[in-house]
């Protein structure tokens, strides 16, 4: 396989805080718009300070951005959240395909050195 | 001669496949033998491959090293487990930038097709947790894309 070298922190960061059912499912959640914490903790069976915790590693990784309004804090997703992720895996897949092009060339220079 | 594909199979299971205009037998002899992949497995363009070996054997070693020629380099390294020549690879493998990734088990199949070979490279990955991170996103059509797949993948898109 392929890859380039600079797998940095902030990857780092968004793969770890991707790793959890429950914080893709609160990003889920968020994809559809703005919620509160409450509204976030409501489909699931543990308790709010939990999902607290894990709205704090979303917004470490840069995933979700809060904003205070009142007594509460609605999330919403960071405009730029996935995107590093996005082009890491970009990369990782021209990688690919560019490594498949060459080997075609490869190939076809073999086919001419010693047609059968 | 073709795009290639990339698909999924239960939760761990990524299938990436790609037909080339040679016989199963050169296309599986330039996925082992070191001189052969120097010249093609170099990822994006503007890296070489300073060091590859390939033990190939059942048990012998694999390591590649890449470099960008501007102080950039990783390698990986890797375990044939079966050969089946021309038809099947078994390996693993894990990246190490510095630190090593989890082990990515490879089934990578040689299938003539009409004069081509079709090559479907079968990863499994150590969990789910993983691969769903992999395929979080859109890879290539952007962050709507990635937040839709999200959903998808983690049920709440069936939510009534």
């Amino acid at each position: 396989m392929q890859a380039h070298g600079s797998l940095d922190a902030t990857l780092d960061a968004t793969l770890a805080a991707l790793s959890d059912p429950t914080r893709r499912a609160i990003l889920a959640r968020l994809a559809r718009g703005e919620a509160t914490v409450n509204e976030l903790a409501e489909p699931f069976p543990i308790s709010q300070p939990a999902i607290s915790r894990h709205i704090k590693v979303l917004a470490d990784a840069g995933l979700i951005v809060q904003r205070v309004e009142g007594t509460t804090r609605p999330c919403r997703l960071a405009p730029q959240g996935l995107s590093e992720l996005d082009e890491y895996l970009a990369m990782l897949r021209k990688g690919l395909e560019r490594n498949y092009q060459r080997l075609d060339r490869l190939l076809a220079r073999q086919r001419k050195d010693k047609p059968s | 001669m073709s795009k290639l594909t990339l698909e999924t199979e239960g939760d761990r299971i990524v299938v990436v496949k790609r037909r080339f205009a040679a016989p199963p037998e050169a296309v599986y002899r330039a996925h082992l033998d070191p001189e052969l992949l120097q010249q093609w497995c170099l990822g994006p363009d503007g890296w070489t491959m300073p060091v590859c070996i390939n033990e190939a054997r059942p048990g012998g070693k694999i390591r590649y090293e890449w470099s960008n020629g501007k102080g950039r380099a990783f390698h990986l390294t890797g375990e044939i487990i079966e050969l089946d020549p021309p038809h099947r690879i078994v390996h693993v493998e894990r990246m190490h930038m510095p630190d090593p990734t989890p082990d990515n088990h490879v089934v990578t199949t040689f299938t003539a097709d009409g004069a081509g070979t079709l090559v479907t490279m079968r990863m499994t990955l150590p969990d789910a947790a993983t691969r769903k991170a992999m395929l979080s996103t859109g890879m290539d059509r952007g962050m709507e894309a990635s937040y839709a797949r999200l959903e998808r993948l983690s049920g709440w898109g069936d939510a009534p």
